[in-house]
């Protein structure tokens, strides 16, 4: 990462997680530092392995951790996470929000230019948001919702207008994801959710896109027009697509990769590559990318209406275990539905729910469902998302966990698309094991597994047939609350009626690892790394 | 004659094609889910407004019946559409991925056929001795191994340890080649994935030819060509290893014939861009038209490996081309 000594420190495989989160954020302050220490070397190539290959590249559309992975070293934000500073501006230099929450001014970055020449102005910025963010991205379609108008009184500015009032802090902390800016002179006038650029995307970032090989490999080129003199580093970034997670194993201690993001490389490998020499674990570089693992429950069984058995269902899983055991200590036991990362809305100030069988035994007796003759009080329908290793395997241990305090419960599996339909389409299902992501801002994609009212077939939202007033009442006057502290204390509270009501249980957050060689530098310098630009990521000789 | 032949063939192959078209569409029917689904798991976020706009756009909101007419439609004037999973046409995305599938899976039952030819003969040869016993043994142990473990193996071995092969892919990125140097940069990559496809293979081949030359060896036209007093290396290549060929070109055929389906666990393990992981792809992601493309390309295959395997019929067997109804020569 920043330096082999720093390397050296957190190379102990199995660092339990609260340790772990500490040391990366303490890290990532370092790292500017660090980074600016060492001479940076300009050349050469990092290999990389794909994550997947995503059908649409187009950030400013599709805005996943997939498409940015490739993405966002071509098409750049408005704005880009920070561990200094929090939020740094990007293609924009600065931005204010009115009194009255219904515009926000952006002042855009002089002297950038599309990586084809073209200045970069304000009209694309109005072009994306209104065109494209707003119409058709999968976040933007609710973040831009109450967007009217996007006025561009000079090439350097553009002021949002919204219908409703709408908290600056929110935008703010949704920039990284949602403001990927598209060349208006490429895209007007097309019928841009077809456009052939949106797999080959062209932006202003340090990289060009260069080429894809179906199956085999994206190539970028450095971008030679980019601002920053001297950046990028590197003149080329390849990602190999290899689809079997050993096989990335074998090819980063050959050296035909250099680095894996996003935990491709299974965790159980992770002591063994940490012990080679010249291959580091990096844990860092993925607090703004958390996720958590829940445990989704369908209250339209009566017996999951109830909530002291909810409640039974929280005392009889030990979280510990699943970070030791399925997580081998890299993630950290949830107390609701904010991550203890996200300084400013986390409240620890909850209730919890401790690992206690013999209490679950209680409230379920208490509760109305006692053990039959066969020991079984009723039996559960149990779904685990299938997409993580982690997600199969808690729903394992969840099972195991559950049939210990006489709950018997029947595990189905299925497909990602099987899934995403079972659970938030059909409702078909008792319980689920989830990963919903945390993305900043409770706003953005997490009050929406606990607001009621959905309709059927919004993936990775409320379909758990929870529907409490008092709830949605809190998340609507935290969405409308234009006062950062207010607004921060209204969230508190929400994560307090959350963890109250229990209608789903967050079981643990976690992040992702990187494993890359000791020659590349400039890694996990900031809390969204691998879906950064990279321009100041280099390769020593 | 061979044109007659020919055209039944390719006549027989059209109610097959129509029963496996409709197969496929009623399975991917069934499985709970349809390529919105699929496609909004991957992107992690959505609303039901954009997946009634994607539902629309793949053709996903029209009733059951219209979909299926659509997709009969589609598949008989040979235009299958873009892919919904890749949003190119899909005869471009299969176009893609099969010169390596032949290549590969080609040259896998090409070696695992020839190497069981010559030990299968050789184990019958030496029936009941050493030679016999090892032969039989290690086609057995091959046999019962899965086929990724045999590779990461394969892999661990000579790309990590002894670095004397690539680990996979289909040739050096970026590397600018003429083309004999790119054909051997191609074999090179393509060493162990066919290798290890070749021995999964094998024992099929060492069993069925083995079988077939003590069967021969038992027969009359054997005894009789020793009665003859011919020499005991044409009667053993001539008079049992060429009837014991037969059995084994059968088998050729009908692996050749699934050829199309690629393996998705080894193309995985060394990153093969094949058709097999392709179709793992079509299927996880609902996509109904790259799926029919597959069969369409898979039945054309299974068609003309299958005419191809009754010619060499009547070359190694003369029986064949003689019997009554065959029209003879």
């Amino acid at each position: 990462m920043q330096g082999n000594a720093d390397r050296g420190g957190r190379r102990a495989g199995g660092m339990r997680a609260a340790a772990l989160v500490a040391a990366t954020l303490a890290a990532g302050f370092a790292s500017a530092e660090a980074v600016v220490a060492q001479e940076a070397r300009t050349g050469g190539r990092l290999t990389v392995a794909a994550d997947t290959e995503p059908r649409n590249l187009n950030p400013a559309i599709v805005a996943s951790n997939g498409v940015f992975f490739v993405a966002s070293k071509v098409v750049e934000p408005l704005a880009e996470m920070d561990y200094a500073s929090g939020l740094r501006g990007v293609l924009a230099t600065g931005w204010e929000g009115s009194a009255d929450g219904h515009t926000i001014t952006f002042h855009l970055r002089e002297g950038v230019t599309w990586s084809d020449g073209t200045p970069f102005t304000s009209a694309d910025v109005a072009f994306s948001a209104m065109q494209v963010w707003k119409p058709l991205q999968n976040l933007g379609r609710t973040i831009f919702a109450d967007l009217e108008a996007v006025e561009t009184p000079d090439a350097r500015t553009a002021v949002f207008r919204f219908a409703r009032p709408t908290p600056l802090q929110l935008i703010e902390n949704a920039l990284p994801v949602v403001s990927a800016v598209l060349p208006r002179h490429l895209y007007e006038g097309t019928d841009i959710a077809k456009n052939p650029l949106n797999t080959a995307p062209v932006g202003t970032g340090p990289f060009l896109f260069a080429e894809h090989r179906p199956g085999e490999f994206y190539r970028l080129a450095r971008n030679p027009a980019y601002r920053d003199a001297g950046k990028p580093y590197l003149d080329e970034i390849v990602y190999r697509v290899l689809p079997d997670a050993a096989s990335k194993a074998a090819a980063l201690e050959t050296g035909d990769i250099q680095l894996t993001a996003f935990s491709a490389v299974p965790l159980t490998d992770l002591a063994r590559l940490d012990a080679i020499d010249g291959i580091s674990v990096i844990p860092g570089g993925y607090e703004g990318i958390t996720y958590h693992i829940t445990l989704e429950i369908n209250h339209r069984r009566a017996e999951l209406a109830n909530p002291l058995v909810r409640q039974a269902l929280a005392h009889a899983i030990d979280r510990n275990f699943i970070v030791d055991v399925i997580f081998l200590g890299y993630a950290t036991a949830s107390t609701g539905p904010v991550p203890s990362t996200a300084r400013d809305f986390y409240t620890a100030d909850v209730p919890t729910y401790p690992f206690d069988p013999e209490r679950a035994e209680r409230l379920l007796d208490e509760a109305g469902y006692p053990r039959g003759a066969d020991g079984t009080r009723f039996a559960l329908r149990l779904r685990p998302a299938p997409w993580f290793q982690m997600t199969r395997a808690t729903g394992d241990y969840v099972r195991q966990a559950l049939q210990k305090v006489g709950i018997a419960v029947e595990l189905v599996t299925a497909d990602s698309g099987a899934h995403t339909a079972a659970v938030y389409t059909d409702h078909d299902f008792d319980l689920a094991i989830g990963s919903p992501v945390w993305r900043n801002d409770p706003a953005i994609s997490t009050t929406i597994l606990f607001q009621g009212g959905l309709p059927a077939g919004v993936p990775f939202s409320n379909q758990y047939g929870y529907d409490d007033p008092a709830m949605n009442a809190l998340i609507a006057a935290a969405a409308a609350e234009l006062d950062r502290d207010k607004r921060i204390a209204l969230y508190r509270e929400f994560q307090r009626k959350a963890e109250t009501d229990l209608p789903i249980i967050h079981l643990v957050d976690f992040t992702f690892i990187t494993v890359a060689r000791d020659e590349v530098k400039g890694v996990a310098n900031n809390p969204r790394w691998a879906t950064s630009s990279w321009a100041d990521t280099w390769i020593a000789r | 004659m061979p044109w007659r032949f020919l055209g039944r063939r390719l006549l027989q192959a059209v109610p097959v094609l129509a029963i496996v078209a409709v197969a496929v569409f009623v399975l991917l029917e069934l499985a709970e889910g349809d390529a919105v689904d699929a496609y909004l798991a991957g992107t992690g976020a959505g609303d039901a407004g954009l997946a009634a706009a994607l539902r629309a756009e793949y053709g996903l909101a029209d009733s059951l019946p219209v979909r299926f007419l659509a997709y009969l439609e589609r598949l008989a004037t040979l235009d299958l559409g873009p892919s919904l999973a890749f949003g190119r046409p899909v005869a471009e995305v299969i176009g893609e991925r099969l010169p390596v599938t032949l290549l590969l899976m080609g040259s896998a039952v090409m070696l695992s056929g020839g190497l069981g030819v010559l030990l299968g003969g050789l184990a019958a040869w030496r029936a009941g001795r050493a030679e016999d016993l090892a032969i039989t043994v290690a086609a057995l142990v091959l046999n019962a191994m899965p086929g990724f473990w045999l590779g990461l193996l394969g892999l661990i071995l000579f790309a990590v340890r002894l670095r004397w092969l690539p680990l996979g892919g289909l040739g050096t990125i970026g590397a600018d080649l003429p083309p004999v140097a790119a054909a051997a940069e191609l074999a090179r990559h393509l060493v162990l994935p066919v290798v290890t496809l070749a021995l999964t293979y094998l024992a099929l081949y060492v069993r069925l030819m083995r079988a077939a030359m003590l069967e021969a060896a038992g027969s009359g036209w054997v005894l009789a060509a020793r009665a003859r007093g011919l020499p005991e290396a044409r009667v053993v290549l001539w008079h049992m290893a060429r009837p014991a060929l037969l059995p084994v070109v059968t088998m050729i055929g009908l692996q050749a014939g699934g050829m199309l389906g690629g393996s998705v666990v080894i193309e995985s393990v060394f990153a093969v861009p094949g058709l097999g992981r392709l179709a793992y792809e079509a299927v996880s992601q609902r996509d109904l038209p790259l799926l029919a493309g597959i069969l369409l390309a898979g039945t054309v295959t299974v068609v003309a490996v299958n005419i191809v395997v009754d010619l060499l019929y009547r070359r190694l067997d003369p029986r064949v081309g003689a019997a009554p109804g065959e029209g003879g020569r």
